[in-house]
């Protein structure tokens, strides 16, 4: 937002009531103003209904219920329910983060490898296919698959392996999200590699081949660092989701079996604000997620836009 | 890039090329197979013989799809859903990103509303109180609350808005010139340009509101209101129930499936509409991933 437009608004353009009417204005604020009620009432309203996590909330009394401080965030972290959801969080959002990133990069370079197009049409083009489906129909697809009579265990079974219980077992579960997580994602987050790739300048593959560069030197030496500004903004807008461990599979997908490394926050915020009703308790839960959330994407435009010149406004 | 003609070179061409294809059928075969579970008798599939083509093949599991009153219901609210949020959507997009468009002295206090709408990115309320706010305004059970909340779709107001000023301010000075007001240049003049940013937001959209499934749990409380998603959702751990209560109704047609036929037939005709179009969304998949990062 520095970008002000300072050149575009001569000095001495003052604003009068008949310039405001001539120049038709007014209808351009018309026409903002139904964007600025839905705003207000379902962003704006919601964002004061916060004060429900330092009350104790009753339908009655709504947002204005008696007040308790700090005592619903207290109640809260001495949940040991509740504090292994920030570790599980953490856990399973930070190797989501990195892993799809590595895989869609590499997936990417490969891509740019080929020369035959057909082939690499068909193979992105299949590789988008999971971005498009919603979880609960994803969901639906794991849950047959990875059954311990499914059909990844039926081949894992064929050489021998004894059946895992992919959904069932606690030390299992992270990673079965975190892979089937990379499998929805890499084939659509290589996207925007794929364009940074386009603008590479083929003189400097033939100037590394000439200096003797095979094929794996012209990917370190030349694709990568052009396409390097790119990964690095990705990273940091990707650092805004740090607390965002994947409501919507996890959800779908785990069982009271693994909650005690599969429980997130979202989750346990939904069970305990949603289904147990308890709004306030709930509320807290989602104010502390929200502010470091907040935080994060901050400083993750703000390094973008300071280190990666990426600016959203 | 220069074809290498050398061993090393056609080796790692062959690696690469098998290597791609592997990660392409890592995607594809789990449809496949769901795919022919969802043509495949009870029996074939209980005796673990089913792989990527249908073993006795039989249309069971989707006749009892077809006839479970509440999926054909869902399926019809996920239409309507699709429909009016979409077409909401995309309005409210428009509507709101062509004044933030135009520069402060078109438009005073331009960087406020800006920052208004922007906010809504860093910060919200969450789910509860955006719950009880949407509960309060009457809205549970009405398909409105799916619509109406997220009405204006924020991030790609943002990318309308960064596109809109891109476009070449001759095009509406000659517009100006001629008299016409700030609407008549953007439906008349400005549109026409912005078809093909017009076509991104609304195929992004549909593919938001055909997969949202949390909005239908959150926000409808009977069952018969679920969109279709939804409906999907609460089959997931639920579906053997199903199955006991229809046991007397279609005693030939269950005969022939299971719990596992029946769910992957739901499943994929709950993803047939989106395979069918994301293809033609293909060529706006940069588009829409791009358009934002204009430098200031």
């Amino acid at each position: 937002m520095k970008s002000k437009s300072n050149k575009t608004a001569p000095a001495g353009a003052k604003f009068t009531w008949k310039k405001f009417r001539d120049s038709r204005e007014w209808q351009l604020h018309l026409i903002l103003l139904p964007a600025v009620v839905v705003v207000f009432i379902y962003s704006y309203i919601p964002l004061y209904g916060i004060v429900i996590a330092f009350q104790k909330f009753a339908p009655a009394t709504g947002f204005s219920s008696p007040w308790t401080g700090l005592a619903n965030f207290e109640f809260l972290f001495r949940q040991p329910n509740f504090v292994r959801t920030i570790g599980n969080t953490l856990y399973i959002a930070v190797f989501k983060l990195v892993l799809t990133q590595i895989v869609s990069i590499v997936f990417a370079l490969m891509l740019n490898e080929v020369r035959c197009s057909a082939l690499k049409r068909s193979v992105q083009t299949v590789a988008y296919i999971p971005n498009f489906l919603s979880w609960v129909v994803l969901s639906g697809m794991l849950i047959d698959i990875l059954a311990t009579d499914g059909l990844l265990n039926q081949i894992t079974g064929f050489f021998g392996a004894d059946p895992i219980s992919f959904l069932g077992n606690p030390k299992v579960f992270p990673w079965t999200m975190i892979i089937s997580d990379i499998w929805k994602n890499f084939g659509y987050g290589a996207i925007i590699y794929l364009a940074a790739l386009t603008s590479v300048d083929p003189g400097l593959y033939e100037a590394a081949a000439l200096d003797g560069a095979n094929r794996f030197k012209q990917i370190w030496h030349v694709t990568l660092p052009a396409i390097a500004p790119t990964i690095i903004l990705m990273s940091l807008l990707s650092l805004g989701s740090l607390l965002n461990a994947g409501f919507e599979q996890i959800y779908n997908l785990y069982s009271p079996a693994v909650y005690q490394t599969g429980d997130i926050i979202d989750t346990y915020m939904y069970r305990l604000g949603m289904i147990e009703a308890q709004y306030s308790f709930g509320t807290a839960v989602g104010l502390f997620k929200s502010v470091i959330s907040c935080i994060l994407i901050s400083v993750s435009y703000w390094a973008a836009d300071k280190f990666a010149g990426y600016r959203i406004l | 890039m220069i074809q290498n003609k050398t061993l090393g070179g056609r080796i790692f061409a062959m690696v690469n090329t098998v290597l791609l294809i592997l990660m392409g059928l890592l995607c594809l075969l789990p449809v496949l197979h769901v795919f022919a579970l969802s043509l495949s008798s009870s029996n074939a599939v209980s005796a673990g013989s089913v792989l990527f083509w249908p073993v006795q093949f039989t249309l069971s599991s989707y006749e009892f799809a077809m006839k479970d009153p509440q999926f054909l219901r869902s399926f019809l609210i996920s239409i309507v859903r699709v429909a009016l949020g979409v077409s909401v959507n995309v309005i409210m997009t428009v509507i709101t990103a062509y004044p933030l468009s135009r520069n402060g002295r078109r438009l005073h206090g331009r960087n406020l509303y800006i920052g208004y709408f922007f906010l809504t990115m860093l910060i919200g309320g969450g789910m509860i109180p955006t719950y009880l706010v949407v509960a309060n305004t009457g809205l549970l059970d009405s398909i409105w609350a799916l619509i109406i909340p997220g009405a204006l779709p924020v991030y790609y107001m943002i990318i309308m808005m960064n596109f809109m000023r891109g476009i070449p301010p001759e095009l509406e000075e000659s517009a100006m010139i001629d008299g016409a007001g700030p609407l008549q240049i953007l439906f008349r003049v400005w549109l026409p340009v912005l078809k093909p940013s017009v076509a991104t937001v609304t195929l992004f959209c549909i593919v938001g509101h055909w997969n949202d499934w949390f909005g239908g749990l959150l926000y409808m409380n009977k069952t018969s209101n679920y969109p279709l998603q939804t409906y999907l959702q609460s089959l997931l751990t639920n579906f053997d129930a199903l199955l006991k209560q229809n046991s007397l109704n279609y005693v030939e047609l269950i005969k022939r499936m299971n719990v596992r036929t029946g769910r992957a037939a739901q499943v994929f005709l709950a993803a047939i509409p989106l395979l069918a179009i994301y293809p033609f969304l293909q060529k706006y998949f940069t588009k829409g991933l791009t358009l934002g990062s204009v430098k200031g």
